[in-house]
Formats: C-alpha cells, sequence, structure tokens
C-alpha cells in the first residue's frame, strides 16, 4: 500500500453533544499509522473541539481535549481552523489549545501546528485533497 | 473535474447549506439531497444566497427527494434534477466529494 | 471505477442509510465496483440481525444483506463503535463474554484501518450521514 493520498478531516461538530468529535479523533489517530499527507479542518462548532479549559467532570464524561496535543507526535500538523467560525462565536485563537510540533528538519524547532485560514483559503485547500472525511 | 458537495440538512433548520456556500469553491458542484433539497426551491428565505451561489457554481438536487417532500412544483429555475443514476455519475465526474453532514 | 461509502447513522432515525442504499445500488448498476461500506458512529447499528419492522415497511438490515449477498458487497461495522453499540460477532462474543451475538449476515464487524484503507483504495469516498 505505497499510494500515499492527501486525506482532509473535516470537522463540525461540537464536543460532547454528540459523539462525531470523539470518534473522528479515532480515526485520525488510526489513520496515522497509514503514513498518508493528514490535514484536519475545523470549521462551524468544531472549532469548540479546541477550546482550551475543557472541565468535563460535571457530565461524567471522559475529557478527551488532551487528545489533540498528542497530535503533533503522530506527525499530524496541518491543523486548518477556519477564521470566520472563530469570529462567527466570538473566539480567537488564544481561547484555543496551542498545539505543537517538532520539526525533524530542523533540530526538532517547536512550530505551531494550527493555521487560521479563510474560508476562501479553506475552499482552496479543500480543493486540493485526495480524500475528505466529514465529520 | 473539481469538488461534488452533498448537502442534507434543511437551510431553514441547520446551517450546513451556508457552510457549503462559504467554503466551497468557485466551479465547484453543489448537490442537494434529503432535507437539503428544500434549499432548491424559488420563494424561500434562502433563494436569493442560492441563486447568488449560482453564478458561480453549479447546484443539482435529487430528484427522489424532491418529489418525497412534494417540492417538485416549486424548484427554481437554473436548478438540475438528477435521480441516483445521476449522483453516481456526478460523483465520478468530479474528483472527490464533501459531504456538509 | 471504484467507489467506497461511508454511513454514519442507524436504520430508521435518519434517512442516511438509505441514502446509501439508494446509492450503492444505483453504482453497482452503473457498473462500478464498490470496494467496501463502512458502517461508523450509530451507522453501526445497520448491522443487527435483530431489527423487526413492520411488514409494511423497508427491512433495511435485510436489504444491505441481501446486496452484499448479490454483489459480494463488503460491509464493515467499525469495531470501536460497534463495541460501543452492543453490536457484537461470534469473534467479539467470544472475545468480550458476552451471552450471544447480533450481527446480521454480510455484516462484519473490523477496524478503523479498514476505513482509511477504503480512502486510500477507492476512487471516490461518499459519507452519508446526520
Amino acid at each position: 500500500m505505497s499510494v500515499t493520498k492527501k486525506f482532509l478531516y473535516v470537522n463540525r461538530r461540537a464536543p460532547y453533544g454528540t459523539i462525531y468529535a470523539w470518534e473522528s479523533l479515532e480515526v485520525v489517530l488510526i489513520g496515522a499509522a497509514f503514513e498518508q499527507d493528514v490535514a484536519l479542518a475545523f470549521v462551524d462548532d468544531g472549532v469548540y473541539q479546541l477550546a482550551k479549559g475543557q472541565d468535563t467532570k460535571g457530565i461524567g464524561m471522559k475529557n478527551f481535549s488532551p487528545t489533540y496535543s498528542a497530535l503533533g507526535d503522530y506527525d499530524i500538523n496541518k491543523i486548518y481552523v477556519e477564521k470566520e467560525s472563530l469570529e462567527a462565536r466570538g473566539l480567537t485563537l488564544e481561547d484555543l489549545q496551542h498545539l505543537v510540533w517538532e520539526d525533524e528538519d530542523e533540530d526538532w524547532a517547536e512550530k505551531d501546528s494550527i493555521q487560521v485560514v479563510t474560508s476562501a483559503e479553506l475552499a482552496d485547500l479543500m480543493e486540493q485533497q485526495d480524500v475528505v472525511l466529514s465529520f | 473535474m473539481s469538488m461534488l458537495h452533498t448537502v442534507n440538512k434543511s437551510p431553514f433548520e441547520k446551517d450546513s447549506m451556508n457552510s457549503c456556500l462559504r467554503l466551497s469553491a468557485d466551479g465547484s458542484s453543489i448537490l442537494l439531497i434529503e432535507d437539503g433539497v428544500f434549499a432548491a426551491q424559488e420563494g424561500t428565505v434562502v433563494s436569493d444566497s442560492v441563486k447568488e451561489a449560482m453564478k458561480s457554481k453549479k447546484v443539482y438536487a435529487l430528484q427522489e427527494d424532491i418529489n418525497a417532500r412534494g417540492v417538485q412544483g416549486k424548484v427554481m429555475d437554473g436548478i438540475e434534477l438528477v435521480d441516483y443514476a445521476g449522483f453516481v455519475k456526478l460523483v465520478t465526474e468530479h474528483d472527490k466529494v464533501q459531504s456538509w453532514v | 471505477m471504484k467507489l467506497s461509502i461511508q454511513v454514519n447513522e442507524g436504520p430508521y432515525q435518519h434517512q442516511a442509510t438509505d441514502s446509501a442504499y439508494n446509492f450503492t445500488k444505483a453504482a453497482i448498476e452503473a457498473g462500478h465496483e464498490i470496494f467496501r461500506v463502512f458502517f461508523y458512529h450509530d451507522g453501526v447499528n445497520n448491522g443487527t440481525r435483530y431489527t423487526t419492522p413492520p411488514q409494511d415497511d423497508r427491512n433495511i438490515v435485510d436489504r444491505w444483506s441481501e446486496l452484499s449477498a448479490e454483489h459480494d458487497l463488503d460491509l464493515v461495522l467499525c469495531v470501536a463503535a460497534a463495541q460501543r453499540r452492543g453490536l457484537v460477532d461470534e469473534g467479539e462474543q467470544e472475545r468480550n463474554k458476552k451471552d450471544g451475538n447480533n450481527i446480521a449476515p454480510g455484516f462484519r464487524i473490523s477496524g478503523l484501518g479498514q476505513l482509511i484503507e477504503a480512502g486510500i483504495q477507492s476512487d471516490r469516498l461518499v459519507v452519508f450521514g446526520d
């Protein structure tokens, strides 16, 4: 299976209200083993998946938000967040977890994984993919 | 050909159609299925935004879902109706499919 | 062309599995190869043989099983999603010490890697969901 395709996971749901966010993350983690060219997009309520300060003790559900910070270890470092979705919800990059990855080619320099992109930029990025998985 | 987008939500209940319109590139195609077909109707609060999108994108609607919902006579001009065979054909004619589920 | 289908919702509650079925059938009729149908999230509920709809309604589970038998369709339920929702085949029954199993003919339970593989091996992947 030597084919490398560009996979984009489009996340549009908030965490906890439904299971889509969590089960989507499970696909991303399993998919990492296939060594494809993976990117994640967070749009609409999907941006809430990356929110800082999630505390689920009161609802008795597992807080899976720390898993996002492990994505860099899986070589998943293209995380696109749509600017318009953030703005519509009164959020900025500061409200999201700081996700980083280490660049092997630059002496493991720590780099930001999240890129805030406009709708138009994201539309172009989507056009460049081979496979789009939507959750 | 570029991307085929499918929208299956009523534009009166969910925001999927707006997200699709915002995040689809010019030259791409949009297929309305299931409750998404309500966006194909003439004379609704979303008709103008759909018409605007049709200037740069091709919009289709699934005939079977239109029929099931009794809106056959209300589809706006310029929207092409396809059956399931046409749906399959659209999928093969485009490079990839994004479902705005 | 080689196509794969992902189904994210269970039967009857949502049209997704009906749409996926009609699409799959039309694709086969048009001469395309279906590499795999992958059931995820509540979509795994399409794979229980205990479904008993009223006689005047379609039997969504049987319909998938029959299509699989006719065209050798690979119907895969995601194991993680299936375990959460109580979908059990013989292997899972033994592994998790359950007192029975409920998987319908034509379906099999396997890992999420099967979805990624479908994305890699197929010319197109079409997602049906809520």
